[in-house]
């Protein structure tokens, strides 16, 4: 299944920094969150878009995740050639990353 | 334990003017905040204050404080905004104007200045934080350098007998952050108590996107009524206990799920919030759903905060040109294709000078690049766009030139060509020791 079936998400943006959040719907998803949305896993879906490295924060309070790309946003929100310059966009290629829901 | 209730009057400049004045009637709250002030604002309201001295404040000023002023003032709501951007003071007197033609000239204009720290980062010669390079190499590229303040001025302004405070840069958290130091006289140095109110002013700071705007997601996450979305209110007590909600009746939803979507927003790591009053911990919230459009949000904290205030500086980056062409039915991807390859020959062929260029077709890779659009279904529709950075402006016309000439030059059955150049006024951030920023509270008469 999609991330997008049990995760909802949102972009922030600073300068030339893009953070995502992952929530899981039900906090019952939380460990597969854990497990196979790793800042790896993320990297490489968004190759290409991001030049830098990837940092994940977990919030187990609230069943999410916080990724942290630097080099994500083409220089800059401010000076940025993309037609989606502060990427607010990014949350939805990412909720479309394919998860595993394993037996049962 | 008493409580009041902070209204969110905008998220962004050009917000929708309506939701305020529906806050100020029917909101029961004794504070309206309203965050008008982007990233780069500052720098391109500070261009147009050195071509008007009386200029340089936030476009939608007047309209905003026409709209509400009068229900503020018979209710004793009290305004705190950034709508001053770049000249404050100035945005106080026409604020002072305005309450005058209103009849209402007893309310009391605040402005606070310093946060205009130009000359402070060039005799440091402080370094940029995101590129290798210093002020005083930027030149007469350099526009602006602004410090993001803290609350303690505006609260001052609000102890003063404020009835309106209007100040230019200032951490967009502070702005609410302010009325609670005010009311509740915390200290300035209780970081725990400084931290949760930061998660509220966090929370409340974009109005509509924790009432339901930018989440919604037909199927999977779905608000009513998003024309007529209502503006958050939060509900805060003396403890730092919050809770997020908005007028009866308006569109929109505040839900566990909007509320946890904007605690992250524009969040690095969460432990470290970094606040010009308090390095704020937003990694033990808990977030609570006690009724219908009520969530409880707890467990904010904070550590003592640091010795520098991040400035914000405004420069001349560089120049844009950018062209864009459509083309639809039968072929449309490939004849998109085309254009695109014969606008880079022709960039190349005319020696058009840019550092730096994108080829995309918005419909397809523009959004996300070629990777993650890879297996997508071809479109009914696609649109070209070239855009290029180059130093001057003359280089960057010539690029929208080369997709212009496309109509004639081009693939069959392009339409709707459009193109511009503009220079580009970027921000970069420097860290200024605190206490070379002195910011100062002026009440302004009309």
């Amino acid at each position: 299944m999609k991330l997008r079936e049990i995760a909802h998400s949102r972009t922030g943006d600073k300068g030339n920094t893009s953070n995502i959040s992952v929530i899981a719907y039900d906090e019952k998803h939380y460990p597969l969150l854990l497990e196979q949305v790793t800042s790896a896993r993320v990297r490489a879906h968004f190759a290409g878009v991001v030049e830098g490295e990837v940092v994940r924060y977990e919030l187990p309070n609230i069943a999410a995740l916080n990724f942290v790309m630097t080099g994500a946003l083409g220089g800059g929100v401010t000076r940025s050639l993309a037609l989606d310059a502060h990427g607010k966009s990014l949350s939805s290629a990412l909720l479309d990353l394919e998860i595993d829901a394993g037996p049962g | 334990m008493r409580t009041i209730r902070i209204g969110s009057g905008a998220g962004y400049s050009g917000d929708r003017i309506e939701p305020a004045v529906e806050l100020a009637e029917k909101g029961d709250i004794q504070y309206l905040v309203f965050e008008c002030l982007g990233e780069r604002t500052v720098a391109l309201a500070q261009q147009a204050r050195m071509k008007n001295p009386d200029a340089g404040f936030d476009p939608l000023l007047e309209e905003r404080m026409r709209a509400v002023l009068p229900i503020c003032a018979a209710k004793g709501i009290r305004i705190v905004t950034n709508m001053g951007a770049a000249n404050p003071v100035a945005a106080a007197g026409k604020t002072a104007e305005i309450a005058k033609s209103l009849g209402l000239s007893s309310l009391k204009v605040a402005a606070i200045v310093g946060d205009d720290v130009l000359d402070a980062c060039k005799d440091g010669d402080l370094r940029i934080m995101e590129f290798d390079g210093s002020i005083r190499q930027l030149g007469n590229r350099l526009l602006s350098a602004n410090a993001y303040l803290g609350a303690e001025p505006m609260a001052q302004a609000l102890s003063s007998g404020a009835d309106i405070v209007i100040t230019g840069r200032a951490s967009d958290p502070a702005l609410f952050l302010a009325p609670m130091i005010h009311a509740f006289g915390w200290a300035m140095d209780d970081w725990n108590l400084l931290g949760q109110g930061t998660v509220a002013g966090h929370l409340l700071e974009c109005a509509g996107q924790i009432t339901g705007g930018y989440f919604a997601d037909p199927g999977y996450k779905d608000i009513p009524d998003l024309a007529r979305l209502g503006f958050p209110i939060g509900e805060v007590g003396a403890d730092g206990s919050l809770v997020i909600t908005k007028v009866a009746g308006s569109g929109g939803a505040v839900t566990a799920q909007t509320c946890k979507e904007q605690l992250l927003y524009e969040v690095h790591d969460p432990s470290q919030y970094i606040q010009p009053d308090v390095v704020a911990d937003f990694s033990q919230v808990q977030v609570e759903e006690i009724a219908k459009d009520r969530v409880r949000v707890s467990g904010g904290r904070g550590t003592k905060r640091t010795d520098t205030l991040k400035v914000s500086v405004g420069y001349v980056d560089s120049y844009i040109g950018e062209g864009q062409i459509s083309y639809a039915g039968p072929g449309a991807l490939a004849r998109g294709r085309l254009a695109l390859e014969i606008v880079r020959e022709r960039l190349k062929l005319t020696g058009v000078a840019a550092s730096e260029v994108r080829f995309e077709l918005i419909g397809v890779d523009a959004l996300h690049g070629v990777q993650i659009s890879a297996h997508a279904n071809e479109p009914y529709e696609v649109r070209v766009r070239v855009t290029g950075r180059t130093e001057n402006l003359r280089e960057a016309v010539r690029i929208g030139n080369e997709v212009e000439t496309l109509y004639t030059n081009g693939p069959a059955a392009g339409g709707g060509a459009f193109k511009s150049a503009r220079d580009v006024v970027a921000v970069a951030s420097v860290l200024l020791p605190r206490e070379l920023a002195r910011p100062q509270v002026r009440f302004v008469g009309a």
